[in-house]
């Protein structure tokens, strides 16, 4: 488990994550800042960005101090020279989630926070092209949220022998 | 909350069926500074978004220039990407590719199944390699059930994900060739597939989406008689690259085609993201299998090649080398693959033996139980990766406790890597566009999930 | 009597019967690939497989020069009116062949993104069953297709009707607007 960066935001709450040397926990305003510091500490990699839905998980635990909101973003971060991997978990609303874009930062999260977008509704403020990625264009919710249907067809066997 | 989404200018375009409004490229007269500089990649060279004017040609008109579309039913676009160009005469000013062609709802679908059927799921992400989408979606499984697999499924599966990793660079080298119109180059990478692909059909029933990899272990031990097979394609494969070499490198044609052709910076690709062959074409020696090992690539030897110029031609040589590096680590599984269990002997995890269902009522309702329920996996979250043909493929997945995943996101290299082509394609002409969609290598399949 | 002998070589046959043999042994299919089946289908035109025996090595990336439109993969939602746009850009006559469970049915991705068979929005001829079907069975849906054309009408346009697993009184079917494309947000 490595320390957090020099100049990282007050309050940051960090532990220790399976498989990655630290683990953080943000609100929507450390956010920025903790990736700033990151990324001078020496990350130069934005590895992945994603959303999750925790509707059904409000309860979920998390290290004392983090208020739970029902949309986290999760950001993942290389150190590509001493290969160390740190991993931010962003608490991100419940009702209209908006975190800032990571956009001027790491350019390379332009696709992946689209896809956020796409997939679950969460803005990312500033971000230079918020449209939709994999859906088409008019479609209308988005498809990841937990109140989402899957969208299950009934399969039905035509011709099927009758049972035995 | 709505006005920072960004809508269709003209929204009555979207009459057309198959147009996509916002999500395609935009006429000049419709696109700020900021996002121009976006799409001609100058931002990635200054910090912040501060532009250099010099960069964006911001003072051109929209007669002047031509949008083109090209896909999503392209035969040159390995699938269904649909690329939307900005055209000066010949030259590609602006780029924009428009996916979501093959979106197949799979992190969606991976929440409705179990972690054992899960890997059925994943493996028909790239199906190029799909032995390294299980392998990572396995190992991520693993982690948060904290079992260690047994010596030897760790190196059957390194050598099976070897060999998947020769199979997707020869096909690579295939449609690169048939691009380039050097059609017999296609016919080579196909035969020489085969060999491999009979070798999967034999240890997994399937030459394609194969399930093999699964968490706990790998679903059956290798067949009889292995070893032959594993040796027949080593020498064929390893000698049938150096034919490929004699028919591709020095061709005048092939060398104009590639040599200095949309070359990309170390700091660019960083930028973007960009991580396997197109990094590594750029100088930086970054392989998961060195820098941060798994399975058991710490005990085996082999080299991580590296370009210089970060050009289509780097990329090429970059994957027929590392053609013969898998042959060389396959080589190393068959001296040095060990003896003992294939998976994990817990029953929660794996299935008990076929034999022993017959005559124990505690194994039956193990099997009973993993096959209708499935296998309780602790409260967590954990992000894996693994070095696959095209880069880091990475999964993150969320468990609530249940035998179903609360949430699995694949990061999938082709997504991110196919940011880096409006820049790679940006000043070259029409023509080399079709040499980048081939020397980036995006896999629709992984794209779109 | 040696063949240089004979004068004249001629054939008789029914016109109707040469039409059907002609148009057997030359069918060119469309590239139309999607996924994994694109895969496979790639590896039956190459070395091993060999698709030219049947006349058919000649993947045409128009639309407009192809016969035979090869549906090889999931079609997804966003897809499909672009793949409707590609078969109403083909000529008549046309067949389809639906390749691998997830052109077919929506194979086990039985979700909001793909569309549940590609029957919904083109007629289909011959289905070939495997995820992903090996370059055989796609040989042999093939052959099957060939058999069609062999023993089938040549003047009988495609009936904008109703598929004949259907049967013919099934009214939901209306393939000619393509009823599956944009089906909106399932609740």
């Amino acid at each position: 488990m490595i320390a957090l960066p020099a100049r990282s935001p007050e309050g940051v709450i960090t532990s220790e994550g399976l498989a990655c040397d630290l683990l953080c926990f943000a609100t929507i305003e450390q956010y920025p800042k903790l990736v700033r510091a990151f990324k001078n500490a020496g990350f130069q990699m934005a590895i992945d960005v994603c959303g999750v839905d925790y509707l059904e998980q409000m309860d979920r635990p998390l290290p004392e101090g983090v208020v739970a909101t029902r949309f986290e973003v999760v950001v993942n971060l290389l150190n590509m020279v001493k290969k160390e991997r740190v991993r931010i978990r962003v608490q991100a609303g419940t009702d209209n989630p908006e975190v800032a874009s990571l956009f001027d930062l790491y350019p390379g999260v332009e696709a992946m926070e689209r896809e956020a977008y796409d997939m679950f509704g969460i803005l990312f403020s500033k971000h230079p092209d918020m449209t939709r990625i994999l859906m088409p264009e008019d479609w209308e919710g988005h498809p990841l949220r937990k109140d989402y249907g899957v969208g299950r067809v009934p399969v039905q066997f035509k011709e099927a022998p009758g049972p035995r | 909350m709505t006005d920072r989404i960004r809508t269709a200018p003209r929204p009555d375009l979207l009459v057309v069926e198959t147009s996509e409004g916002a999500q395609g490229l935009q006429s000049r007269s419709e696109t700020s500074k900021d996002e121009l500089g976006r799409e001609v990649g100058s931002v990635l060279r200054v910090s912040g978004l501060t532009l250099d004017p010099n960069d964006v040609d911001f003072d051109r008109q929209d007669d002047e220039t031509m949008i083109i579309n090209m896909g999503p039913a392209h035969p040159s676009t390995h699938g269904v990407l649909r690329l939307m160009l900005e055209l000066d005469g010949e030259f590609v000013l602006r780029t924009k590719p428009v996916i979501g062609y093959l979106h197949t709802g799979m992190e969606k679908t991976g929440e409705q199944l179990t972690y054992t059927q899960g890997a059925t799921n994943v493996t028909r992400m790239d199906y190029v390699s799909p032995i390294a989408n299980e392998l990572n979606y396995s190992m991520a499984v693993e982690k948060l059930l904290g079992i260690e697999v047994p010596e030897r499924a760790i190196w059957i599966r390194m050598m099976m994900a070897e060999l998947n990793r020769i199979v997707s660079h020869l096909v690579w080298m295939a449609t690169n060739g048939m691009d380039l119109g050097a059609t017999s180059m296609m016919i080579y990478g196909f035969r020489e597939r085969e060999l491999v692909l009979a070798f999967f059909e034999k240890t997994a029933g399937l030459r394609l989406n194969l399930n093999y990899v699964r968490p706990g272990g790998v679903a059956a031990d290798l067949p009889d008689g292995w070893q032959d097979d594993v040796a027949v394609i080593c020498e064929t494969i390893d000698a049938r690259t150096y034919e490929y070499d004699q028919l591709l490198t020095g061709q005048p044609i092939f060398r104009e085609r590639m040599v200095g052709v949309a070359p990309i910076t170390a700091e660019e690709a960083i930028a973007l993201s960009v991580t396997g062959p197109v990094l590594r074409s750029t100088g930086v020696a970054w392989d998961l299998r060195r820098a941060m090992p798994y399975l058991a690539y710490d005990q085996v030897e082999f080299d991580v090649i590296v370009g210089t110029y970060g050009d289509n031609f780097d990329r090429y040589a970059i994957r027929l080398n590392e053609i013969r590096e898998s042959v060389k680590i396959v080589r190393q599984c068959l001296d040095m693959m060990p003896k003992g269990d294939y998976r994990v002997q817990d029953p929660k995890v794996t299935p008990p033996p076929r034999a022993r269902i017959g005559e124990s009522m505690e194994a039956l309702i193990h099997h009973f139980k993993l096959f209708t329920e499935g296998m309780q996996v602790p409260v967590g979250e954990v992000y894996s990766a693994v070095e696959s043909p095209r880069g880091e493929l990475g999964c993150y997945l969320v468990s609530d406790g249940s035998s179903k995943p609360y949430r699995l996101h694949v990061r999938g290299p082709s997504f991110v890597n196919l940011q880096a082509i409006p820049l790679l394609m940006r000043g070259g002409s029409l023509s080399d566009a079709i040499t980048v969609i081939s020397t980036v290598d995006p896999i629709m399949g992984e794209v779109d999930r | 009597m040696a063949l240089e002998d004979l004068q004249h070589n001629f054939l008789t046959g029914r016109i109707e019967d040469l039409v059907k043999w002609a148009r057997r042994a030359s069918v060119w299919p469309a590239t139309f690939g999607l996924a994994c089946c694109a895969i496979e289908m790639m590896a039956a035109g190459a070395a091993d497989y060999d698709l030219s025996r049947y006349g058919m090595e000649v993947f045409r990336n128009s639309p407009r020069q192809a016969d035979l439109m090869i549906v090889a993969g999931r079609v997804s939602q966003k897809m499909a009116p672009v793949l409707r746009q590609v078969y109403d850009q083909m000529m008549e006559p046309k067949w389809v062949i639906s390749m691998g469970v997830c052109a077919s049915t929506g194979g086990m991705f039985n979700n909001y993104a793909i569309v549940q068979g590609v029957d919904q929005i083109v007629p289909v001829d011959v289905y070939a069953p495997g995820c992903p079907p090996s370059p055989e069975t796609l040989m042999h849906a093939i052959l099957t297709l060939h058999e069609q054309i062999r023993t089938g009408e040549i003047m009988k346009r495609r009936e904008s009707g109703t598929p004949t697993h259907l049967g013919h009184d099934n009214g939901n079917w209306t393939p000619e607007v393509p009823v599956s494309v944009r089906l909106g947000t399932p609740k």
